[in-house]
């Protein structure tokens, strides 16, 4: 059966029969990269029309349907018309950070992307330290919202960044301990190796109450800091127009855009990969029929399946709920959730020790 | 007891949350409950009401008679000036001066659809139509005159 | 008047805070039009809010004065423009009031059931623009949804959606559809299902409550000292429904409650208005079944005349207590007219009822207060 993990491999065999191991390794990454890029635009086309399409369901109207079949082309035609669109910069702005801030944003996302297991045994980058590396470079994206709001010279700006600035180093420890809950029944930080101890069952099922409570946790914090509602204050369109990116458009604009759902994407496939085993097949002990059925379908479906859910699940949010305040999002993070998460912590450390997971 | 109201606090919250995603659900779930009309594409199957305000029209009957007698109650009626009657004096089979229409200017551009002309009306002259595609490219293609060329009045109406 | 440099100044208290000084509209998401709002902050709490008004103004009054009794009626439509047919119904009822016309008893229940109708599809309006204020973009459709179906019942009736200009001096201007009373009925049926989704999708919601829960509190005292009125001045237990105090037409004869609440925070405004909805569903109820027959206009000459004198009548609309005076000098057209208008009183409040508080609630605040921007600058 055709796999991602068999097509990478013969091409690694290929391209090293023709030419020397550095030639290889340099095309190979060569060839990542333009791959990579290649989902980044995939991925922004398809998650802003996704978005669309689920907000319109939601709010009993059609959405985008006039441009191509179902309207299909029709994000595609927006991010034409943002590259044609002229980019302002603002009389008295940073320029220089001004310019860097969607640049960065945007890298920030692709650094990202490194060590996500797409398949089984398909990773970029299979990093010992994977989850931490994700931990630490998604806290980097407040930095790029900090330089749009501070160099763009505009109140709005300035309040939206702070405001980022707030809640996304608060965020950031609620996911990291709801991930250490995780990485506390595993025993490992390295992707593959997590991905590997759910082959008998997803974390979500075997690691019971404390998996749920982090798994809860991991999701409403990766919307607050991803910065979408009900956390989106940085934005907060009612009262800040658009926040940091009030000052941005054309091409700039359309990157801090794709920044956004690329960090959607990574982040739940991350959530995809800790709670629900990633590329792993759903199993049920002992129904071998099943299993099977199940094993056949190819593992970078059940990812990107996963994945998918846990984004219509942060898109379902954002179309039903009201912004939280300022005050509110940050209580919300100190009083309720990390206070939570450290004793799920605790808990899961107790069981992993007794051993009193499946 | 304080961790016990904390924890129903929470718990009385996300149930809250929940509620309100449920209803969302049900119309994600629910294509059939879509109420978008797709306005251009249905214009064959719009219905307006028949009382719909659309513009002031003159009907004319099949021998181009219209029942206008130019008495200027619509101009009077019009609280910004959107009709403008320009009469003549026509002279009747019996040699008596009579006062006609030359010509009824509709200046649709300042019009507010308030029917108080066709209420004013005394001769059912004109009427509203359901029309309501009115943009045009020119402004001056806004202002119509609402008696046909070569119309008269019909007979019998006073 | 401001001073362009008063914006732009950044401003220092006593003990050494920085105030920053940002403008809120005219061009804004959430004033609903153009209302500039000139905020001073310390950090993210309001210091104070400096309304700026007169971006649409269009000086009605004054046009009014060059305008017949029978043409001013529908100038008024665009003052605040949700509530149309009660501004005109105030209008109408003061010229009344002045000729001394008798309004036929079907015109009356045909004006009284325009009214409700016209104030649940405003407190609708109100409703999704609010949920839309806090963030939540899907009550927006919800509320249009219902809208829609009243619009459809006044374009039948009526003949337009929002400006219908339906009501004349001495009752109305064309008889009900003869749909109109099955549609209505087909409406409230639905309306009903529907508004419990309402509470499901914002009242309930926590966060929503806790946006609004002992925000922007109002008191009595305040709310009669800045001549509040409608679910504003409600919401702080003031007792001020017209229809229930000053009753015109048929109202003395209905059965509903004047709706209050007595905490006067924005969590109190808003159930008043989602109450009163319910309580215009009731008393369209009692009267889509008993419409009286007879005429659906009393004679009025053709050319209208108010004798000298002061003629003053007030309505009830979606936003509070509307005012309508003519002083007439006995000629066709009337001498001054002043509207009081709800929106202007109302957005007194809202520096009073902002200082001290986050700029997230300072949109709770505005959304509660219900502002229409043409109804105030009139």
């Amino acid at each position: 059966m055709w796999s991602f993990q068999q097509a990478a491999q013969q091409i690694h065999e290929w391209l090293s029969e023709r030419m020397s191991a550095g030639w290889a390794l340099a095309l190979e990454m060569v060839l990542a990269g333009l791959m990579a890029i290649g989902l980044f635009a995939m991925l922004g086309l398809i998650l802003v029309l996704m978005e669309r399409k689920v907000s319109a369901r939601m709010q009993v109207r059609l959405g985008p349907n006039r441009v191509g079949p179902k309207g299909m082309l029709q994000t595609a035609a927006d991010t034409l018309k943002l590259l044609l669109k002229e980019g302002l910069t603002p009389d008295g702005a940073d320029k220089w950070l001004f310019h860097a801030a969607p640049i960065m944003a945007i890298v920030v996302s692709m650094l990202l992307l490194a060590p996500i297991a797409f398949a089984m045994d398909f990773q970029l980058w299979d990093v010992n330290i994977g989850v931490l590396y994700v931990s630490a470079m998604s806290s980097l994206m407040v930095i790029s919202i900090l330089m749009a709001g501070w160099a763009s010279n505009s109140k709005y700006s300035l309040l939206g960044a702070m405001r980022s600035g707030a809640q996304i180093v608060s965020y950031e420890l609620s996911a990291g301990l709801s991930v250490l809950t995780v990485v506390t029944l595993t025993g490992s930080l390295q992707i593959s190796e997590i991905i590997r101890s759910q082959a008998d069952g997803w974390w979500i099922f075997k690691g019971h109450v404390p998996v749920w409570i982090a798994f809860v946790i991991f999701i409403i914090a990766i919307t607050a800091e991803t910065n979408r509602a009900p956390f989106d204050l940085a934005e907060a369109e009612s009262e800040l127009t658009a926040g940091f990116h009030t000052e941005y458009s054309g091409i700039k604009f359309a990157l801090f855009f794709l920044a956004e759902y690329i960090n959607v994407f990574v982040l739940c496939g991350i959530g995809a990969t800790l709670f629900l085993g990633g590329p792993m097949p759903f199993h049920i002990g002992s129904w071998e029929g099943l299993n099977r059925i199940m094993d056949w379908i190819p593992s970078s479906v059940w990812f990107f399946g996963k994945t998918f859910l846990l984004i219509f699940v942060i898109m379902w949010f954002r179309w039903t709920f009201p912004r939280l305040r300022i005050d509110q999002l940050l209580n919300l993070e100190w009083k309720y959730l990390l206070p939570l998460g450290m004793v799920n912590v605790l808990l899961a450390a107790l069981i992993a020790i007794k051993g009193w997971h499946f | 007891m304080g961790v016990i109201r904390y924890l129903r606090d929470i718990w009385r919250g996300a149930v809250s949350l929940a509620r309100g995603m449920r209803r969302t659900l049900y119309y994600f779930l629910r294509p059939k409950e879509i109420i978008t009309q797709q306005y251009p594409d249905n214009r064959l199957t719009l219905n307006l009401p028949e009382r719909f305000k659309g513009e002031v029209v003159m009907p004319h009957n099949e021998n181009n008679e219209h029942r206008c007698t130019g008495c200027q109650a619509c101009e009077l009626a019009c609280p910004n000036g959107s009709l403008k009657v320009i009469y003549k004096y026509e002279i009747t089979a019996e040699g008596k001066k009579k006062k006609a229409i030359d010509k009824l200017v509709y200046h649709l551009e300042l019009c507010t659809m308030c029917n108080l002309c066709i209420e004013a009306c005394p001769s059912d002259a004109i009427k509203m139509a359901q029309t309501f595609e009115h943009s045009v490219f020119d402004r001056s293609q806004l202002i119509k005159i609402l008696n046909k060329p070569g119309s008269k009045i019909m007979e019998g109406v006073e | 008047m401001y001073h362009e440099t008063e914006i732009l100044e950044t401003r220092t208290d006593a003990e050494g805070h920085e105030w920053m000084t940002i403008n809120v509209g005219p061009q804004h998401p959430a004033t609903h039009g153009v209302l500039h709002l000139v905020i001073t902050l310390d950090g993210e709490t309001i210091v104070k809010v400096d309304p700026h008004l007169g971006y649409i103004h269009r000086s009605i009054e004054k046009m009014c004065e060059s305008l017949s009794y029978r043409q001013f009626i529908y100038v008024t439509s665009r003052m605040d423009y949700l509530s149309a047919h009660i501004n005109n119904h105030g209008c109408a009822l003061c010229v009344e009031k002045g000729l001394q016309v008798e309004v036929p008893p079907r015109a009356q229940v045909i004006r009284v059931l325009m009214d409700e109708l016209t104030r649940i599809a405003s407190h609708e309006l109100w409703w999704g623009a609010m949920a839309m204020d806090l963030g939540a973009f899907t009550p927006f459709f919800y509320a249009f949804r219902e809208r829609e179906m009243i619009n459809d019942i006044m374009e039948e009736t009526c003949g337009a959606r929002l400006t219908m200009n339906y009501m004349v001096p001495g009752g109305v201007m064309h008889d009900i559809h003869p749909n109109f009373q099955r549609r209505v009925k087909e409406f409230l049926k639905d309306y009903k299902r529907k508004i419990s989704e309402y509470d499901e999708v914002v009242t309930e919601n926590i966060i929503f409550q806790n946006r609004m829960k002992g925000i922007g509190i109002l008191s009595p005292e305040d709310a009669i000292s800045y001549g509040c009125s409608g679910p504003v001045a409600r919401g702080s237990g003031v007792h001020c429904d017209v229809r229930k105090h000053y009753p015109y037409e048929i109202y003395s004869s209905l059965q509903f409650d004047e709706v209050l609440e007595s905490g006067g925070d924005c969590f109190a405004r808003y159930l008043v208005r989602m109450r009163e909805m319910k309580e215009s569903v009731r008393i369209i109820e009692q009267l889509i079944d008993n419409i009286p027959e007879g005429d659906f206009q009393a004679k009025t000459k053709a050319v209208l005349k108010l004798p000298k004198g002061e003629f003053y009548s007030k309505v009830e609309t979606a936003r509070g207590e509307f005012g309508v005076y003519i002083v007439s000098d006995g000629g066709t057209t009337p001498y001054r007219i002043k509207f009081r208008s709800p929106g202007f009183s109302n957005l007194s409040v809202l520096d009073k009822l902002a200082r001290g508080n986050k700029i997230g609630d300072l949109v709770a605040i505005m959304g509660t207060l219900d502002l229409v921007i043409p109804d105030i600058d009139r």
